[in-house]
């Protein structure tokens, strides 16, 4: 394994990164800043919503923020590097076997969606303080939940981004991302779905709904959630099946 | 030490249009028959090269000849049907990385990092093979003035000429110093000074014992650059040799094409007979492709010949003997066709 050549690849993509930082800021925190402010300041605020819905609805937020995160930071390169353009080819061309370059992807697609997630919280319990009750209590597994988020966010990226084309990517957001977002148990917790029985069971399908019960569970374990230990296994389910996916999608993109 | 490239039998058979990897337009197997033959592209048929160490080999063909896959195979980025390939003594299938070390590509068309100014661009590409900090600046300050890249190093390359974003792919082709150059129609699009800065380039870089394969449709590039050639149409080899040796074989060298008004079949025949004739291929009903060897003295005879057979000499192209003559010879069709 040649990790010179994947650390070159990894400083590449963070140097793009740090290009565009000012538009990635805005991608990433605008929505869910303006989210937040709406149901959880003025929604609380003028008392249709209960109080404590602010601690609802931050690892909600939280959920949503690093997991299109990722699948945006994976997908949408890779949707322009493999157009007609192959701007990837000089790095499938570097002296690394090629799965290692969308391993790379991967990573970087990580980095970007732990950093999101960790930095909307703060900004979040900023715009909604006071009022907000977060109580890790098991740091361990807040993390192992982070990193199995950020890990399906990214590979779920690769896959999406190595099957789609660029005339579909509009396509991709009212098929994929828009039902993922409001069926991912994001803004309401699942347990909340109970009196819509078949809804409750379709949306298992739907990995978000893990990151949010997961994130729910770990950080205002008050709310009801589903077990953290399943919502682990399902998650480490995910991220086998998306990297799987998604490497032979690459596979396929990149050799012909 | 110098770099040769085989490849055994290469066969590499599309079952949906190629990707953009491949480049290039591939011949189109017989479209009619089931369903399957549809979508069925042969773009190699069994082509067997041998390219020697430190040695310019083009491969010379029209548009969909299946030049570019067989560049693709050899650079890994198209898989072969079957068949081997060789890059020194390493299988380019099993040892993909070790492969990429040894190997420069320029592709047909500029696939630039548009995420990077032009000195990243060359910066990065040396970070992948594990260029150290020294050596690397070193080397891109060099090849930027060499490829008349350095007043717009940083500039992000998205709005550069299609010869700058050319030139800049050669220069990040040799980056890395790689043993053999592959240059996909390197010349296509370039304007004239362009291209012969690019000759220059590529005959220095192979005064230092390096090989280079190249690919063009251009004739007179190949007759210019390269010390061997193979001439390839439909996926496969047709001829292969010297631009000399491939010259030579051109029966009698000089072709005239001839255009009459109402000629008819015993014209031909009567053709054949004027000496120095070698050879006379009847072409598009009125006109005939003569092989002989010599040119312009041959026009009155032929004039002559032709009104005493009541038809009309037209039209006369005389030419040379040339590679041009040779795929026509080979083919029944021009490289440009």
């Amino acid at each position: 394994m040649n990790w010179t050549a994947f650390f070159a690849m990894l400083a590449r993509d963070a140097h793009v990164a740090r290009r565009n930082a000012i538009q990635l800021f805005f991608q990433t925190f605008l929505q869910p800043l303006l989210f937040v402010f709406v149901f959880g300041k003025v929604m609380v605020g003028s008392g249709y919503m209960p109080p404590a819905y602010k601690s609802l609805l931050l690892p909600g937020i939280m959920a949503i923020s690093m997991v299109f995160t990722g699948i945006w930071a994976v997908a949408m390169p890779l949707i322009a590097e493999f157009q007609w353009t192959r701007e990837i080819e000089d790095r499938l061309l570097a002296p690394i076997d090629i799965h290692w370059v969308a391993i790379e992807k991967v990573v970087a697609g990580m980095i970007q969606a732990l950093v999101a997630g960790l930095v909307v919280v703060p900004l979040a319990w900023l715009v909604l303080r006071p009022g907000v009750d977060l109580h890790v209590q098991h740091p361990v597994g807040f993390i192992a939940i982070i990193l199995l988020v950020s890990a399906f966010s990214a590979c779920g990226g690769l896959a999406l981004g190595c099957t789609m084309n660029q005339q579909h990517v509009g396509l991709m957001f009212s098929l994929v991302i828009t039902p993922m977002i409001f069926f991912g148990c994001a803004y309401y917790p699942w347990s909340a779905l109970k009196t819509f029985p078949i809804l409750q069971k379709l949306v298992l399908i739907n990995p978000l709904v893990y990151a949010s019960e997961g994130l729910r569970g770990t950080l205002v374990p008050q709310f009801p959630h589903l077990p953290i230990l399943a919502v682990l296994v399902v998650l480490l389910f995910f991220d086998c099946l998306l990297l799987a996916v998604g490497l032979r999608q690459f596979d396929k993109k990149s050799v012909s | 030490m110098a770099v040769g490239l085989r490849t055994q039998d290469l066969r590499k058979i599309y079952n949906s249009p190629p990707p953009a990897a491949a480049g290039g337009i591939v011949h189109r197997a017989d479209a009619k028959g089931s369903k399957q033959a549809k979508t069925e592209i042969k773009a190699l048929d069994g082509v067997s090269l041998e390219i020697q160490p430190g040695e310019i080999f083009g491969l010379l063909g029209p548009n969909g000849a299946g030049k570019s896959t067989t560049v693709g195979v050899l650079t890994t980025r198209v898989r072969p049907t079957s068949g081997q390939a060789w890059v020194g003594d390493h299988d380019v299938w099993k040892e993909q990385a070790a492969v990429k070390y040894l190997i420069g590509v320029v592709p047909q068309r500029p696939n630039l990092d548009f995420s990077l100014t032009a000195r990243e661009i060359l910066l990065f590409h040396g970070a992948y093979f594990g260029l150290g900090y020294k050596v690397s600046h070193e080397r891109v300050e060099q090849l930027l003035e060499k490829f008349k890249l350095t007043d717009r190093a940083d500039q992000m390359t998205r709005g550069f000429s299609g010869g700058m974003m050319q030139r800049l792919s050669i220069a990040r082709a040799m980056m890395h110093d790689p043993k053999v150059l592959f240059l996909d129609e390197p010349s296509a699009g370039l304007d004239p000074q362009t291209r012969i800065l690019l000759w220059e380039i590529i005959r220095d870089f192979n005064r230092s014992g390096k090989t280079v394969l190249l690919t063009t449709h251009y004739m007179e590039e190949a007759d210019a650059l390269c010390n061997r050639l193979a001439i390839v149409d439909h996926g496969r080899v047709i001829a292969q040799g010297s631009p000399e040796e491939l010259k030579r074989s051109i029966p009698g060298g000089y072709l005239l094409r001839l255009r009459f008004a109402n000629s008819n079949a015993t014209l031909f025949d009567r053709l054949r007979t004027l000496s120095g004739v070698r050879e006379v291929q009847s072409a598009d009903g009125t006109g005939a492709n003569l092989y002989a060897d010599r040119g312009g003295s041959l026009i009155a005879e032929i004039a002559n010949l032709a009104a005493s057979n009541g038809a009309e000499l037209s039209d006369v192209h005389i030419s040379e003997p040339s590679l041009e003559n040779l795929f026509l010879h080979h083919t029944g069709r021009s490289l440009r066709d």
